[in-house]
């Protein structure tokens, strides 16, 4: 096979990884901060897929565009479930509060199974086919949009951490729970915040993931499934490293797929989760274990 | 009296925070040593150290003349050092008697002999009529009692306590005091103790050694100790008996 | 031995287990061929569920995955009798290998660092995916197209190669739930169980009593990866098909999951309440989904969502525990107690 198709394809999988690395950096914002793990996260993500599809197939809303308001509305279902559901759980075993999640994604899955069916949904934008030519370069519009979606959406959220005061102040829950009590924060009210910005993060994803695949119900679990083992390969808490992880396995799927079927594309996955394990198991990015 | 421990120059930071330097002491076999010492004055970083929850920078723990440094906690267990936690950590949704139970597996090669081991130690620290109880609904002289007698069910030859009296009342903590000396001039036990009651530790040590900033500024006889001005300038001072 | 099965046992409880028993052993006598069926389930998830139930509910560590250690068993036998005409009894022996092997290393991959909790279910669970897209691409068993047993012969009975009638299934499923349950009663009053539990409430303050951790971790999850297998092996010679895409998705893992929570960790007996509660309901939910007429695939799945939901949040200890105690069992060695337990 001549260079170029390598070249393209590793374009191709690096513009997916920026996805997927968005999708695990939501994971990564709650679990710095909530401490609570989202079993849902993939799931969470479907519903946003559908929005989108549904809206792109009733109106012919693009997808792009329907990012803001369909990130809204998972922002709210985040805030709902933290209050609701997840707050109480705050202070019981961990495995607890997994298995919560796990049945709130088991009802996720379904009920979208029995809204949508098991065929798969999505969309047909204007630039579906088109392309951009960069030399030898053949860049996919839909992929290269996404991308670009993701980076920008990653970017307003750095900002909002580093520089907004409730961005600051949710950094100070994640450090210091006790701490951030004292001074009178309201840990409650942020972490149902954090919660919601996490979930509006897979909500933005989810508009732009239809652009690269279609829906179906059961990848929601794949996808959960995705964001975690891209945050313990980036480094759990690390938001760089979420970038960094979604690259990494998007370039390696894409590659993987390539050299041998694209349906065993995930084992390249599992394989360099279990390389990190082994070898790094605090994460590229991440800070070391005690 | 040959040294059952010996702590050889051990030197612990975390992250830049010297929490222990050069730390070296004694405990003679049969011994009872007080470790005292002001707030943060690096107490229980050393009994980690010595447990192996915490491995030193530099220097050697020697347990009758074996190097122990760098050992796992489980492993410094079974080569006989007993300890308890200063803030006490029972197998909440378990019974009194699994508890001190699980304790007594290590010194005991079937079930049966642990659970007889178990009944007699909790005998002997007055846990017998809760032996059924959650230790969960203990109330904390209990709980603390509770984490005594896990660490001695081990059958260690040294015995590490980490504030056990804090929070007792005294009467409570002379039932301690005697238990201690009982098991001291009887079984000929081993004991370190970290304690702030100034009453229990005179009553009990036949050595102090005394831990500011991490550092060994005295170490001898209590009556001696307690009269060093260093000590009394640094800790005596501050919290006056 | 019997009174080594027998202490501690309140009698109330012996009296209730031997009649339950009974019942059990007669229940093919009187039920019809679908209410037999659904028994064999029952039977299969109480096992499986008591098998999990020693990682989770002795040992602390939540294993997501278990679909895999069910799929390697069934595979593993499945294709030794398919391939190379080896009987299941055999077969079972490379199964429970296999299985184990499985286990030690996701167990080592995670309890190396002493970081269980949330990398090991995750690690569970990736394992799981990963065998699933490994046995779709692996044509010499089946791949995606599925492994097929030759279909059992209902004229006669067979056990030495278990081809035979739901009634000797039944069987067969019963003496291994009651063996698992013997053995996990045994396991719960030895060394490694007392040690199991003590990890599971303060891994610090066990391993400062001279636990070796890891090795107890290991341990728990070597010994249930195998026991779980066995329940694959028997649910290879039963359905005769196999399918990764079914017998590897994380939705088999959370089902046999669902049993012994529902029951109650840790508790030996809630595996089995809690297999006996969740399929009749979910059985008796399909019946009427079936007379209504109405044909919802995922129905099933967001009943057992809400069921583990409403267990989760309202009896976090399972069903087990107050129904043992409304029975007058009093507490069980292993209980989870007031609940209060972690953090």
């Amino acid at each position: 096979m001549p260079a170029e198709i390598y070249l393209n394809v590793a374009v191709s999988g690096v513009l997916t990884g920026l996805v997927y690395g968005l999708m695990a950096l939501g994971l990564s914002v709650i679990f710095g901060v909530v401490r609570v793990v989202n079993f849902a996260h993939g799931e969470m993500m479907t519903i946003a897929m559908y929005l989108a599809v549904a809206l792109f197939s009733a109106y012919k809303l693009d997808p792009l565009v329907m990012l803001v308001p369909i990130a809204a509305v998972l922002f709210a279902l985040g805030y709902v479930l933290q209050r609701g559901l997840i707050n109480p759980f705050i202070n019981r075993p961990e495995h607890s509060q997994f298995m919560l999640l796990v049945a709130v994604a088991l009802i996720m899955v379904n009920a979208l199974l029995i809204a949508f069916g098991p065929d798969a949904r999505g969309v047909q934008t204007s630039y579906a086919f088109a392309s951009f030519a960069l030399g030898p370069l053949i860049v996919d519009a839909n992929k290269a949009y996404a991308g670009l979606a993701a980076v920008t959406v990653a970017g307003g959220l750095f900002a909002f951490f580093r520089y907004t005061l409730t961005g600051k102040a949710i950094r100070a829950c994640a450090d210091n729970y006790a701490g951030a009590l004292v001074v009178g924060l309201d840990v409650k009210r942020l972490y149902a915040l954090t919660f919601a910005i996490g979930s509006a993060c897979v909500g933005a994803c989810g508009s732009m993931m239809v652009l690269l695949v279609d829906v179906t119900p059961p990848l929601g679990p794949t996808y959960t499934l995705l964001a975690f083992v891209i945050v313990i390969t980036g480094g759990l808490g690390s938001m760089a490293g979420a970038l960094l992880g979604g690259v990494l396995i998007g370039l390696t799927e894409a590659v993987g797929g390539l050299l041998f079927t694209p349906s065993a594309k995930s084992m390249f996955t599992f394989a360099i989760l279990v390389v990190v394990l082994l070898f790094r198991p605090q994460g590229l990015l991440g800070k070391r274990l005690t | 009296m040959t040294a059952l421990l010996e702590v050889d120059g051990i030197s612990k930071s975390f992250s830049g925070l010297r929490a222990l330097e050069n730390v070296s002491f004694r405990v003679p076999e049969g011994s009872i040593i007080g470790l005292i010492g002001p707030n943060g004055a690096g107490k229980t970083t050393c009994f980690n150290v010595i447990a192996g929850v915490s491995r030193a920078d530099a220097g050697e723990v020697r347990l009758a003349g074996a190097r122990i440094d760098g050992w796992r906690p489980d492993q410094v267990c079974r080569a006989g050092i007993g300890r308890t936690f200063q803030l006490v950590k029972p197998f909440a949704g378990l019974s009194v008697m699994e508890n001190v139970l699980v304790g007594a597996l290590n010194a005991c090669s079937s079930v049966r002999a642990a659970k007889a081991r178990a009944g007699d130690i909790i005998e002997q620290l007055g846990l017998a009529e809760k032996r059924g109880a959650v230790a969960a609904a203990l109330t904390l002289p209990e709980r603390k009692r509770l984490e005594v007698a896990r660490a001695l069910a081990t059958g260690p030859r040294l015995l590490m306590l980490d504030e056990v009296m804090a929070g007792l009342r005294p009467t409570e903590t002379d039932h301690m005091v005697a238990l201690f000396r009982t098991l001291n001039a009887n079984l000929g036990l081993t004991i370190l103790l970290i304690e702030h009651v100034m009453r229990a530790v005179m009553a009990l040590s036949s050595g102090l050694i005394v831990l500011n900033h991490g550092q060994v500024i005295a170490a001898g006889p209590p009556a001696e100790v307690t009269g060093d001005p260093a000590v009394l300038e640094c800790y005596l001072g501050e919290e006056a008996l | 031995m019997i009174p080594l099965l027998t202490d501690g046992v309140p009698r109330r409880g012996l009296k209730l287990l031997a009649a339950f028993s009974v019942a059990l052993l007669a229940a093919p006598l009187v039920a019809s061929d679908y209410l037999l069926t659904v028994l064999i389930l029952v039977l299969y998830f109480a096992y499986v569920g008591q098998a999990w139930n020693i990682m989770m509910g002795f040992a602390g560590q939540l294993s997501l995955g278990h679909a895999l250690y069910v799929g390697l068993g069934a595979y593993a036998a499945a294709a030794l009798y398919v391939h190379f005409g080896v009987g299941p009894w055999l077969g079972l022996w490379v199964a429970m290998a296999s299985a184990a092997a499985a286990g030690a290393t996701i167990g080592f991959l995670a309890f190396r660092f002493g970081v269980g909790g949330v990398y090991f279910a995750i690690l569970t669970i990736a394992f799981a995916e990963f065998a699933r897209i490994g046995f779709d691409h692996w044509s010499w068993l089946g791949g995606s197209a599925g492994l097929f047993l030759p279909v059992a012969n209902y004229g006669g009975n067979d056990i030495l190669t278990l081809r035979g009638s739901p009634t000797m299934f039944y069987y067969v499923m019963l003496a291994m739930t009651a063996s698992a349950f013997v053995l996990c009663h045994v396991l719960l009053r030895s060394r490694i169980g007392y040690y199991w539990l003590a990890i599971r409430e303060s891994a610090d303050a066990a391993q400062a009593l001279g636990i070796d951790i890891f090795r107890c971790k290991m341990v728990a999850v070597v010994v249930s990866a195998a026991m779980t297998s066995l329940g694959g092996v028997l649910f290879a010679f039963y359905y005769n098909n196999l399918f990764p895409e079914q017998v590897f998705h994380i939705s088999r893992s959370i089902e046999l999951i669902l049993g012994p929570i529902i029951g109650g960790i840790g508790t030996l007996v809630g595996p089995i309440v809690g297999a006996f509660l969740l399929t009749t309901l979910a059985e008796t939910l399909s019946e009427i989904m079936r007379a209504v007429g109405i044909d919802l695939p995922g129905i099933k799945q967001v009943f057992y969502g809400f069921c583990l939901l409403g267990v989760v949040m309202f009896l976090p200890d399972g069903v087990w525990p107050p129904l043992g105690r409304w029975l007058g069992l009093g507490r069980e060695e292993g209980d989870r107690g007031s609940g209060e337990g972690k953090r």
